[in-house]
């Protein structure tokens, strides 16, 4: 076994030196009754490095990896290039091998990412402050209505028919266990929901998506004017944060609380995790913001030094009374996150999105002409709706079962992400993003024009 | 120590307190050799540079519609070497596994194996977007499958929770199962009971669900006081979380008791797993009587903590609670696919419901299984035999000059109190930040809050015998100091680190939470 740094006669040495027989002694604590005399039978024994290598690889090779096909997936979770120096960099070992940085003096790496993290998070939500990163976009929406109902000191939140339904039933979940109301309208493909007529005096805070799950992008300022004209604070929720490049951030539009899944920069799809949330706010909402802070002080000698702060509002300060029972936060994600971010710098952020929103356009065009699909965006960034004249999810399984070099991962069918809604089955969301080039465009137009004759 | 000479006919006796700061000849920079000083990636804009080759976008009609573009951000413009030398730069600054010893009782900071990153890695599973049709994500769902069958059979129990993203998302998941299970039954109770002992996450968890949190003392011995928690009792109950191995590092020698007691007034047992190192292939916590406990897969299964995060958090759960555990989760469908079940439907009629986007820490997943085939069965145990047998070789080392809070054997982790330091002026921070010095990550201080000053010690079963005595010596040698009246030493350390103490209380009365384009580039530089 490799990884053991004890030999027997470490052990033999130790247990003298301890004062006792054997390794079981000091288990005398377990009932007799409890006590397992051996390897749990059944499981397989210690393998090498080579058998392991061997039985994990067969499992990845049972898989379909998105990049081995034309793929238009999205739905809260897309696929782009990640600058190489981006994975090496977050395998160094100080890095991914130090915990939370409880003692500052040894940890002024990760409080120094952290920092430049918060900054990068709030330049490109248009917000004042971040925290240190949630566990991804779905969680972090989830607390931002738990904070706004803190300040509010209100319990019934709307949540728009654009937020992801993740989103939403994550926070409902909340909503339903802390004890909360909710409002949910239906799920909105065309963007022309009225949200402003549900605010009232009782509203701690409207969240809405922006592009919408079904890709629509609108102007919020109105939206911010009507809650607070009614005390009630507007949470933007966003699950492309690559958007931020080319649109008006959230915080010029009125945002009190900005929220958004983080994978897109630095972080691969991973079949769905570990991700990063990203939670943005203003300065005088500081005190009730959940998650880890990092904040900026000076050492001992008054240089420039970086400290975990604001710590009295969580758990293992205040217990029972924290804003939160969240103990870590996604520290790697965002570090990845922050290190694709400086690469990519103003010039490059800005690059990315437009071609991500120009790959798009191009798609839209020539999937509005396929018989039997409509676009049904009149805006979007890098993801649409269409509607088929098919039940989509049948239309994308065949589509990705078809032989190799014709299979296509075609979008994510509206009906996978919500439950018993038929009217929605002909709809399917597809994102481009600058990892698609003009011939995956050209797989998909022939494979749909194809499977919709 | 004092008077020694090194190999170049150095002295090696350590820096004084009065000395401190200038102990080193102040060089140009303020670099000392392999310190070098990092300014902010901020600070460092370069206009003109830029870190990645993106082609020029085609030229279409903008379809964003009434929303307009935005303005200048104010993100730095660096090249790639630029940015490698920034992030290697920064991690220096870091102590890890890696690079030391790192004690840091109950996180288990243990060595994480680099096949686990590489397998997580493979495209198979890296590249997978968790929305792709299942048929083409089968690898992956057995992948899921094969760790959950891990963790039922580790710990004795029916069923497993995959998706809660962290210890304490865990907890949320295990406290949501069982609040659904009285409220199904039509016996909603009010109260929860923690010991003092606990982790800060256990009354914030049972808090942010509406429970009262009821404080149990602990006895003498370090575990729960049996009599003082049967008082407590009562048909209001409706759990009691309870950490075993606790944090005290002691093994709730009552458990099973407790566990009876518990379901005698129909309430559930919760066990918070922060500790499963401590036991694993030794016990099955099913096998104790509890109803729910989440296992942190960063700690016991060594995906890494990557400076705070990402972890995992699954939960395994009793039949009981096994109705209610969210979604989405993997099922066997009846032509031998396994089948993601996303919605509370059919089967999951009475799961609570989704807790997160997608379906779980897949990439700590990967690494957690490759972990657990690595060591089998048999390596699992010798695993935990080692943490428990590191941590008491470390309470044997150490008893005599440092105060141990209870007696008898301890599990995977040591705890002391401050006694030993009485009247030196010492404190247990003091304390630990001399061991930063000598090139040791401290251990945990000042938790459990049930002993004064605490310090809990987890070295885990990746520290060799020679680290083990070269750190009980390094204890030694600094009790020593702090009894012989050096208070000042210890009070000013550490002074070998790239910044010597922080002004926490300044950070938190002023907090300055990011940069700004105004700020002094370099504040009052030594």
């Amino acid at each position: 076994m490799r990884y053991p740094p004890l030999t027997d006669a470490d052990r033999r040495e130790m247990l003298a030196a301890i004062g006792v027989g054997s390794v079981d002694d000091l288990f005398r604590d377990v009932p007799a009754a409890a006590h397992l005399d051996g390897p749990i039978e059944g499981l397989p024994l210690a393998k090498s490095e080579m058998e392991v290598e061997r039985i994990v690889g067969a499992l990845a090779s049972k898989n379909l990896p998105a990049g081995s096909v034309p793929c238009f997936l999205g739905a809260g979770a897309y696929r782009h290039h990640i600058p190489a120096a981006v994975d090496h960099l977050i395998q160094r070992g100080e890095f991914l091998t130090s915990y939370t940085p409880y003692q500052p003096e040894v940890s002024q790496g990760t409080l120094q990412y952290l920092f430049e993290f918060q900054t990068q998070v709030a330049l490109i939500t248009g917000m004042e402050v971040a925290n240190a990163s949630m566990y991804d976009g779905a969680t972090a929406c989830a607390e931002a209505v738990l904070m706004a109902n803190r300040l509010t000191r209100r319990k019934k939140a709307i949540l728009s028919g654009g937020l992801h339904p993740h989103y939403r039933d994550s926070t409902a979940l909340l909503g339903r266990f802390i004890g909360f109301d909710l409002v949910r309208p239906d799920p909105d493909p065309q963007g022309g929901e009225d949200l402003v007529s549900l605010i009232d005096e009782e509203t701690s805070c409207v969240v809405v998506q922006n592009p919408s799950v079904f890709g629509q992008i609108r102007d919020l300022t109105p939206l911010a004017e009507a809650c607070h004209a009614k005390g009630a604070l507007l949470i933007v929720a966003i699950s492309e944060v690559v958007s931020l490049g080319l649109l008006t951030p959230p915080g010029e539009m009125g945002a009190d609380i900005v929220v958004a899944e983080g994978q897109s920069i630095g972080n691969a799809l991973g079949f769905g995790g570990p991700y990063v949330g990203l939670f943005a706010t203003r300065q005088k909402f500081v005190r009730q913001m959940p998650g880890r802070l990092c904040g900026q002080t000076v050492d001992a000698d008054g240089r420039r030094g970086f400290v975990l702060t604001l710590s009295t509002r969580e758990q293992h300060i205040r217990r029972e009374k924290a804003t939160s029972n969240i103990c870590t936060n996604s520290g790697l994600c965002a570090l990845a996150f922050s290190i694709h971010m400086s690469l990519l710098g103003e010039e490059g952020f800005r690059r990315l999105a437009e071609l991500n929103h120009a790959n798009a356009v191009l798609l839209a065009d020539k999937l509005a002409s396929v018989p039997g699909v409509e676009v049904a965006n009149d805006s979007f960034f890098n993801e649409f709706t269409v509607r088929l004249s098919k039940p989509a999810a049948e239309v994308v399984d065949r589509l990705a079962s078809a032989d190799q070099e014709r299979r296509v991962l075609a979008g994510v069918p509206v009906t996978r992400l919500y439950k018993n809604r038929p009217e929605l089955a002909g709809l399917m969301l597809v994102a481009a993003t600058e990892t698609n080039t003009e011939e995956d465009m050209d797989a998909l137009v022939e494979a749909l024009r194809e499977e919709l004759r | 120590m004092s008077g020694a000479m090194n190999r170049e006919g150095r002295p090696t006796r350590p820096v004084e307190a009065s000395e401190a700061g200038r102990a080193v000849t102040a060089t140009v920079t303020g670099n000392r050799g392999l310190t070098v000083e990092e300014p902010l990636i901020f600070e460092q804009d370069n206009p003109g540079a830029i870190g990645v080759d993106l082609p020029e976008p085609p030229h279409v009609r903008s379809r964003l519609g009434a929303v307009r573009p935005r303005g200048r951000i104010g993100l730095p413009s660096l090249s790639e070497p630029q940015v490698v030398r920034h992030y290697t730069r920064l991690s220096t600054r870091n102590m890890g596994i890696d690079t030391t010893m790192y004690p840091l009782g109950s996180c288990t900071m243990k060595h994480n194996p680099r096949l686990n990153e590489k397998m997580a890695r493979l495209p198979g599973f890296a590249d997978l977007h968790p929305m792709q049709p299942m048929d083409t994500v089968q690898g992956a769902l057995e992948l899921i499958d094969q760790l959950a069958h891990w963790l039922k059979a580790l710990t004795g129990m029916p069923a497993v929770a995959m998706t809660p993203a962290a210890g304490a998302h865990g907890e949320l998941c295990g406290m949501m199962a069982i609040r659904s299970a009285l409220e199904d039954r039509n016996d909603p109770r009010r109260r929860v009971l923690v010991p003092e002992s606990a982790h800060g996450t256990n009354p914030a968890t049972a808090a942010a669900l509406g429970y009262t949190v009821d404080s149990i003392p602990a006895d003498a011995r370090g575990r729960v006081d049996l009599e003082a928690f049967k008082a407590k009792l009562g048909p209001d109950v409706a759990a009691i979380m309870l950490t075993n191995p606790n944090t005290c590092g002691l093994f709730e020698s009552d458990i099973v008791a407790i566990a009876e007691a518990v379901h005698e007034v129909g309430a559930f047992f919760y066990c918070d797993g922060a500790n499963f190192n401590a036991i694993v292939g030794r016990v099955r916590p099913g096998d104790l009587g509890i109803d729910a406990m989440h296992i942190n897969l960063h700690k016991t299964f060594s995906t890494p903590h990557g400076g705070g995060g990402p972890g995992a958090g699954p939960v395994v759960l009793s039949e009981a609670l096994a109705p209610f555990a969210p979604v989405p989760a993997v099922v066997h469908g009846p032509d031998g696919r396994l089948r993601l079940v996303e919605h509370a439907e059919g089967d999951f009629a009475k799961s609570f419901g989704r807790m997160k986007g997608f379906h779980g820490q897949m990439g700590m997943f990967v690494r957690a299984l490759t972990y657990i085939l690595s060591h089998g069965a048999d390596g699992l145990r010798q695993a935990s035999s080692d943490a428990v047998l590191n941590a008491n070789y470390l309470l044997a080392r150490l008893k005599d000059v440092m105060t141990p809070s209870f007696d008898g054997p301890c599990m995977h982790e040591a705890l002391f109190d401050d006694r030993f330091l009485k009247d030196t002026g010492v404190s247990t921070l003091d304390f630990a930040k001399a061991m930063i010095d000598e090139g040791f990550h401290p251990m945990t201080m000042y938790f459990p809050l049930v002993v004064h000053g605490a310090m809990l010690f987890e070295p885990t079963e990746s520290e060799s015998k020679e680290t083990l005595d070269a750190f009980a010596d390094t204890m030694r040698a600094l009790v020593e100091r702090a009894k012989s009246g050096d208070a000042g030493y210890f009070q000013g350390a550490p002074y070998h680190t790239p910044r010597r103490r922080l002004d926490e209380t300044g950070a938190a009365r002023n907090p300055v939470l990011r940069w700004q384009p105004d700020m002094p580039a370099r504040e009052a530089a030594e």
